[in-house]
């Protein structure tokens, strides 16, 4: 008769192994610095937290036309509010405004497009880069179609900061890729042409180069020719941010294996087709998370342009300050700038987290 | 009919001779271009009456600067008042890569803490103000938190400091007569202990003894500096800031322009150095610690002599940039008067004298020159930390 072997039933696990305790004992408590580093940050978050969600939200006011209505003692968002249309839009005449919204929404669908399968993606990006810019600028400037002309010195809030972003990181990202082409190059000239412009301009603040732009290109320019000053900051701020994408792609390009240069040559390609179908869309690939961080820095950027008297978000901000009616309410004012920057800057890192594992194409070690 | 295709030895076919005229186009149209803007800028002085050239300098510039290191009254002259400037920028530029360091390492290292919470926090840190513009941080200090502290008769009172709207007073040290004495002994101590500390590594490699030689050299600096003062009988005094009833006498002032570039900078920029810190620390391999405590190595030890000094190597280049945009964006306190060069020459003189060529070039040349400088001494420092291949 054979004895069945019946193992004994196994004992759950220690209760301060698993569960929510165990969490704690090992992530919170595992030692006594540990101890006192979470009760310190325990304080911390008392300290802040509790008085920020009381004044924001508890004893915040929501609605209102005038600083009279703002009685909780906290925040007074009504300030948000009442100048709410200048944020976004500047001094930018309030029946024009849906100009503004026009080509924004053209410029979403155009973008959604891509998404269509049947659509010819070369003539879309064709059409985004080349007409659209003329369709927006027109929109936004007026003088033809019947639209009447608004001034570039009217325009500003949320609308400037986009237009001098969106702009800068088009109009330098193809620069940058030049320049850093030009430092790679053979050729001596073009060499120390790319060096020079590169290095000077990654030696000093942008706002050497701003003030260049406001106050010194009128004097280096023939009487009677003269661009407006949006367009000397716009230039500005795109020279500058070309330099720093420059450096960012030449990073990229040095990545690259010589064998694939090497391979492109003994193809028979030119130098512009082995750049443009070989080593430019590896290279490329290599610094997305480079080149998204330029142009955040960009983005962020972009309120220098208080300084030489534009008034894009933050400056909008710090004018409705001084509104005597509404004093008082300046944290309100800069919460609300940061909750935009902060949307708009940590989106653009998440998207370039996403697009990177959508290029990731394997060769991953471990 | 032959087989052969004739080469086609066109003179525009061969690379060099294309390199070459693609160059000199290139080097015209720069040249071209330089002499049309120089000739456009002739013309416009000219029209304008503008005088180039530095004897500005030498006028009175007829202005205050706030906050002033070296002797500067309104009756100062433009050259005064560029070397001013000059100073107040290369000192919040010292103060602020120190405090973002330590800020930076601080964070980098709770962000790494094997603590849940407090690695959370510094987390929050970091993606908060990284994803701020500075110029927004700048003014959240200065208008919304510095300008909302009580006037000087209701100060905050913390020891012998006061903190109100206009700044942060300090006791203001006095040195008195012998104080020489003290400082004698401070060199002093400090040659003590750099002697301890090469006789220590010495013994060590001949006999591999180990004694404790940075915590002892520590209590040479300390002993020796206090047995000085006692000798001496203590010749320092200090003028104390008090509270009148509208205003503040004595002690020294940090102004509120000062102390909010200083936190906007440090804060900032420690956010962006803490991500530094925390890629350099986890390049190291996990290997590496674990041969450490297969060594029989304390951790501390093992942070010290094996993860730190390889950590290093991957930090420092993109440190230095850092630096130097720390260095770049202290012209941000332009924005809210802070009298820094930016402020004073490419602001108030421009404004005064017109000449903006000589300033804004000016300004470019001292920022890069500062930036030269920081990336040249860190380039050394780089090079002393690289590996050593054999």
């Amino acid at each position: 008769m054979a004895i069945e072997f019946k193992p004994s039933p196994s004992l759950p696990p220690p209760v301060n192994s698993v569960g929510a305790l165990a969490w704690l004992r090992q992530n919170l408590l595992s030692s006594p610095l540990n101890v006192f580093l979470t009760l310190f940050s325990l304080y911390v978050l008392y300290l802040l937290v509790p008085p920020i969600i009381e004044w924001g939200v508890i004893n915040a006011t929501f609605s209102g036309d005038t600083k009279a209505a703002c009685t909780g003692g906290g925040a007074c968002w009504a300030f948000i509010g009442v100048y709410f249309e200048q944020f976004m839009y500047g001094l930018y005449p309030s029946e024009e405004t849906w100009r503004i919204n026009l080509s924004l929404i053209l410029l979403v669908l155009l973008v959604g497009a891509f998404a269509i399968k049947t659509i010819n993606k070369l003539y879309l990006s064709l059409a985004i880069i080349l007409v659209y810019p003329v369709v927006a600028y027109f929109l936004f400037a007026g003088g033809v179609f019947g639209l009447t002309v608004v001034e570039t010195s009217l325009w500003g809030g949320l609308f400037l900061t986009t237009l001098l972003g969106v702009v800068g990181i088009v109009a330098s990202f193809p620069l940058g890729v030049l320049l850093a082409l030009g430092r790679r190059s053979d050729m001596p000239v073009a060499k120390s042409v790319c060096v020079v412009f590169i290095e000077t301009i990654r030696a000093v603040p942008l706002i050497t180069i701003l003030f260049m732009a406001s106050v010194m290109i009128p004097l280096f320019l023939p009487d009677g020719m003269n661009f407006n000053k949006l367009m000397r900051v716009l230039i500005g701020i795109t020279l500058f941010s070309a330099a720093y994408m420059a450096e960012v792609i030449r990073g990229g390009l040095q990545a690259i294996p010589k064998g694939q240069y090497e391979a492109a040559d003994a193809m028979g390609l030119t130098y512009w087709q082995s750049m443009i179908l070989v080593i430019l869309p590896q290279a490329l690939k290599l610094v997305i998370p480079g080149i998204v961080n330029t142009f955040i820095g960009l983005f962020k950027d972009t309120t220098l342009v208080y300084i030489v008297g534009m008034f894009d978000l933050l400056g909008r901000i710090q004018a409705a300050n001084h509104d005597a009616n509404w004093l008082g309410t300046t944290v309100e004012g800069y919460a609300f700038a940061g909750f935009v920057y902060w949307i708009i800057c940590f989106g653009m890192s998440r998207y370039s987290m996403a697009i990177e594992r959508k290029l990731e194409t394997g060769h991953k070690r471990n | 009919m032959s087989n052969k295709t004739k080469p086609n030895n066109s003179l525009l076919n061969d690379a060099g001779t294309r390199a070459l005229i693609f160059q000199l186009l290139l080097l015209s149209v720069v040249v071209f271009v330089g002499y049309f803007l120089f000739t456009n800028l002739q013309n416009n002085l000219d029209n304008r009456g503008i005088s180039t050239g530095f004897a500005f300098f030498n006028e009175p510039a007829g202005f205050p600067i706030l906050i002033h290191l070296i002797e500067y009254t309104d009756s100062g002259t433009y050259g005064r008042a560029f070397a001013v400037a000059l100073i107040n920028t290369f000192v919040i530029s010292l103060l602020g890569i120190a405090l973002a360091t330590v800020i930076g390492v601080v964070i980098g290292l709770a962000r790494l803490s094997n603590n849940w919470l407090v690695a959370r926090l510094a987390t929050v840190y970091v993606e908060t103000l990284r994803n701020l513009p500075l110029l927004l941080q700048m003014f959240f200090w200065y208008f919304a938190v510095l300008a909302a502290l009580p006037a000087p008769a209701n100060s905050y009172e913390f020891a012998d400091f006061l903190l109100n709207k206009r700044g942060i007073y300090s006791p203001n040290p006095i040195f008195q007569d012998g104080f020489g004495v003290v400082v004698v002994g401070f060199i002093l101590s400090i040659v003590a202990a750099v002697a301890l500390i090469v006789w220590a590594k010495k013994r060590q490699t001949k006999t591999g003894l180990w004694f404790p030689a940075y915590w002892s050299s520590l209590g040479l600096i300390v002993a020796i500096t206090f047995l000085a003062l006692v000798i001496s009988g203590f010749p320092i005094e200090f003028d104390l800031p008090e509270k009148s009833r509208f205003n503040i006498s004595g002690g020294m002032v940090l102004p509120p322009e000062f102390v909010a570039v200083l936190i906007a900078l440090s804060t900032y920029t420690g956010a962006f150095i803490a991500e530094i810190v925390r890629a350099g620390i986890l390049s190291v391999n996990w290997g590496q610690t674990e041969a450490a405590r297969s060594l029989g190595l304390r951790d501390s030890l093992t942070q010290r002599l094996i993860v730190l000094p390889q950590a290093l190597r991957v930090i420092i280049p993109p440190l230095t940039s850092q630096y130097l945009n720390l260095a770049k964006n202290s012209s941000l306190g332009a924005a809210i008067a802070y009298p820094e060069l930016v402020s004073v020459v490419m602001g108030t003189t421009l404004n005064q004298t017109g000449q903006a060529i000589e300033t804004i070039g000016l300004c470019m040349l001292v920022y890069g020159s500062l930036s030269l400088t920081i990336s040249m001494f860190m380039n050394w420092y780089n090079k002393k930390m690289s590996l050593i291949e054999r």
